[in-house]
């Protein structure tokens, strides 16, 4: 089976590109994307980089472009996929060299919605109670792996990947404002109410598109704009 | 040679759960700490943990007692485990999971509003009695969910955060533990980072095997670093190998699955846990689960063509319980193993999952010493979390305790080095040449020209691990292995690399963690080969009993091949030791 692999090293390439490997993947027992990848890089070109931990969809190691759709290598089954597969980078992020892109304006985005709970309540003894109803409220929020898939997969994101928080940040900014634990919606939503932070977002959906997570920051968004709504009228 | 030198209160080497609960408690103290990741914190391996947190909360039964708890963890680890350490583990169980709690972490919820525990394995009420529902869970993604909330506090309190650093080596001082020097990944760049107090929260190291539940990244970098540096590694024989990986993928099935009331057929549909233990039947403790499984696919009842795997069936549970309790377990068995749970079981066998033994520390997380029969604390050095032998899981760990012992003892890293800053703990003064002793492996895999690659040398020591030092052991196969590890070693030295670019030089980092396997697996064989007797995870064809009157002690291996032996401590201040007994089945 035939992989086209963007291949980039600012050492000692002057421009990035395609590079062809031929890997017998039933021979070899590729399942994967990412089981193609290892084998390339572990009996055919060590220099072949790229990110990659748990291997089993969990850790956002190893998010990818393939076949012009964003996913995570390790949970892409090759037999699944037409060939030959092209595998390219992250779109949208400065690349680091082949596979591996530069996140840490996607992490400063993440970091810009204040990701963490905050209550200004006494703290209590024990736990704080929440019922399972409003727990239900973070399922399909809370999962988010932080792979990347998703914004990279947003043109208003690639516009103003500076100003337009995307759609990861977002998911988790309404994970918070969902938590019946959180104190600071109206901060959260004040932080948010510029043109460009949530506005953005143009609602095309590639960001539930491709989450292999199967999240819907979309959803998330929309809510978000809702009580802005009700928050302003 | 002299480094660029950065100087910090603390430097914590690891992003998981042991490292940022370390971290945070120090940072909100307003030290200047450090947290050296070589991946971004969140892709740690505690983020792949998934059935949940043992805590006496008592909320799914109304009651619950830490010293029942205490009493559990004990006989699980089948008397190998420290009681001084277990109760203080299981008594700061409640408190630490609170905090979680307030911190934001998402656990599963009872219809009161309090957090949802569910049953897991040789968790029992009253001393060995009824099972207790004791583990704390956010369905089964409990460790992403307390990575993740570990991580956004510490984004809250401003710890500092080196990304895509490695750890090489150390820097040791006749005094101490003076710092490490670490690598930016991403530009090849080498620092001295110069701390008071360096916290190794590295984990585990499951990579040496061939089959294994671990991350790529689980490669035992702080084992690596604590031998070279001249200390000792504790209990390393103690391999957990978990009842539930994915047959072919060796992919995680929580222990959860079976705690929510699934169970283990084999090929004749006989749920055969009953036979091997009437009592807690599949949620015994995994070492038992595991023994019996491999024993049913060695007497040919496995299941498939080539009755190599067992069958984990759930579909009795339904739909609700399934997506609600056990969603993550659906998606993975879909993905890897092509099967649907609410449908069909899924194949799964023993995988290589936990190390308990490791990195010797006293309670407060303080890395020991051990000379001439006495404990010494090395200066400047902690560890936590699956790299430190503390040791709470003795000979094999309960399901659900590790995550506990992340935080319990990341926590008291954390409280010991504010408490020992505030004391005065100071810096350590290393000379050039202990700087140059710790940058010795990174100049030879810089230097070395021609040789194996580090794929050649890393699959043949897996599977030298994989097939001598497994769920059974014997003499035999082990002292063959053992000769094939020691080729190995020798092979390894000569091994190179062809990409020597610094631009985010993977193959590098995987040359330098290479190092650190083959130093885990060439003490888990001496360590082995050793103990002659069965306990816990340790399990010997040719020594197939427990042998208290000789074996009741730690083991500890020296990088020289010295080996030597620390007593367990019996005596918790609290309650009353719990006596030796056999383990009931």
């Amino acid at each position: 089976m035939r992989f086209s692999i963007y291949r980039y090293n600012p050492e000692t390439d002057k421009k990035p590109y395609m590079q062809d490997f031929d890997v017998d993947v039933v021979a070899n027992g590729c399942t994967m994307v990412l089981d193609v990848l290892l084998y390339i890089k572990n009996h055919m070109d060590e220099t072949l980089t790229l990110r990659r931990s748990c291997r089993e969809g969990v850790c956002g190691s190893d998010g990818m472009n393939i076949n012009g759709k964003n996913g995570l290598a390790c949970v892409m089954h090759v037999a699944k996929l037409k060939e030959p597969v092209i595998i390219r980078p992250l779109p949208g992020l400065p690349v680091v060299r082949d596979l591996v892109v530069d996140m840490t304006q996607f992490y400063q985005q993440y970091e810009k919605v204040e990701p963490y709970l905050q209550n200004n309540q006494p703290v209590p003894a024990k736990e704080r109670l929440q019922s399972p109803e409003e727990r239900a409220k973070l399922d399909g929020l809370y999962e988010c792996i932080l792979c990347g898939c998703c914004s990279t997969a947003c043109p208003s994101y690639w516009w103003n990947p500076d100003k337009f928080v995307g759609p990861a940040g977002l998911l988790q900014s309404y994970r918070f404002i969902a938590d019946s634990r959180d104190t600071a919606t109206n901060e959260r939503l004040a932080d948010l109410a510029d043109p460009f932070s949530v506005f953005r977002c143009r609602g095309i959906m590639n960001c539930t598109d491709v989450c292999p997570k199967g999240l819907n920051p979309t959803k998330a968004i929309n809510n978000i704009k809702d009580l802005m709504v009700k928050e302003s009228v | 040679m002299s480094l660029p030198t950065q100087l910090f209160d603390a430097v914590i080497i690891g992003g998981g759960g042991a490292g940022l609960r370390a971290s945070l408690e120090l940072a909100q103290s307003g030290l200047n700490v450090a947290v050296i990741s070589k991946v971004f914190p969140t892709r740690s391996h505690t983020v792949s943990a998934q059935g949940g947190v043992n805590a006496a909360l008592g909320n799914t039964d109304g009651s619950d007692d830490w010293r029942w708890h205490m009493y559990d963890t004990v006989m699980g680890s089948d008397f190998l485990g420290d009681q001084d350490a277990i109760e203080y583990m299981c008594k700061n169980a409640p408190e630490t999971i609170y905090e979680l709690e307030h911190m934001g972490l998402p656990f599963s919820r009872l219809d009161d509003g309090k957090i949802y525990q569910r049953a897991f394995g040789g968790q029992t009420r009253n001393y060995g009695g009824e099972l207790v529902h004791r583990t704390c869970c956010a369905a089964d993604r409990t460790g992403h969910a307390m990575l993740h909330t570990l991580y956004q506090k510490n984004l809250e309190a401003k710890a500092k955060f080196f990304n895509e650093w490695f750890a090489v080596d150390l820097v040791k001082t006749a005094s101490g533990v003076a710092g490490v020097i670490a690598m930016s990944i991403e530009t090849g760049e080498v620092v001295f980072l110069k701390s008071r107090a360096t916290i190794l929260a590295t984990g585990g190291a499951g990579r040496i095997f061939q089959s294994t539940t671990n991350a790529h990244i689980n490669t035992g970098d702080g084992f690596g670093m604590v031998l070279r540096a001249g200390l000792p590694l504790q209990d390393m024989e103690f391999w957990q190998f978990h009842p539930t990986g994915i047959y072919g993928a060796g992919t995680l099935i929580t222990e959860g699955s079976r705690g929510e009331g699934g169970y283990l057929v084999n090929k004749d549909g006989e749920r055969y846990m009953e036979r091997y233990a009437p009592h807690l039947k599949d949620l015994s403790c995994r070492d038992v689960v595991s023994r019996s499984s491999m024993m049913e696919i060695r007497e040919g009842r496995g299941c498939g063509p080539k009755g190599e795997y067992v069958l984990l069936k759930l579909d009795h549970l339904g739909a609700d319980v399934i997506n609600a309790r056990l969603p993550g377990i659906r998606d993975l068995s879909m993905t890897f193993a092509g099967v649907d749970p609410l449908k069909d079981p899924i194949p799964v066998v023993p995988t290589c999952h936990y190390l308990m033994g490791g990195i010797p520390t006293n309670m407060h997380a303080q890395v020991l010493d051990h000379k001439n029969g006495q404990d010494s604390i090395v200066e400047g050095l902690y560890a936590a979390g699956e790299c430190a032998c503390v040791s709470v899981h003795g000979a094999n760990r309960l399901g659900a305790n590790s995550l506990l012992d992340i935080v319990v003892f990341g926590r008291a890293a954390g409280l010991h080095v504010q408490q020992s800053v505030r004391e005065g703990l100071g810096y350590r003064e290393p000379s050039l040449d202990e700087i140059d002793y710790a940058m010795t492996r990174l100049n030879r895999w810089n230097n070395n020209e021609k040789g194996e690659s580090v794929e050649e040398i890393r699959s043949a020591l897996q599977k030298i691990m994989q097939e001598d030092y497994g769920v059974f052991r014997t003499a035999e196969y082990m002292q063959k292995g053992f000769k094939k590890l020691e080729d190995l070693q020798k092979r390894l030295q000569y091994a190179a690399i062809k990409d020597k670019s610094r631009c985010f030089n993977t193959t590098r980092v995987e040359a330098l963690e290479l190092d650190n396997l083959m130093a885990t697996a060439i003490a888990t064989a001496y360590l082995a080969n050793e103990r002659t007797e069965s306990r816990g995870a340790h399990a010997r064809f040719d020594y197939p009993e427990r042998d208290d009157q000789h074996w009741l002690k730690h083991s500890l291996y020296y990088q020289s091949g010295q080996i030597a032996f620390r007593p367990i401590n019996m005596k918790p201040h609290e309650v009353k030791p719990i006596e030796l007994q056999a383990r009931d089945h």
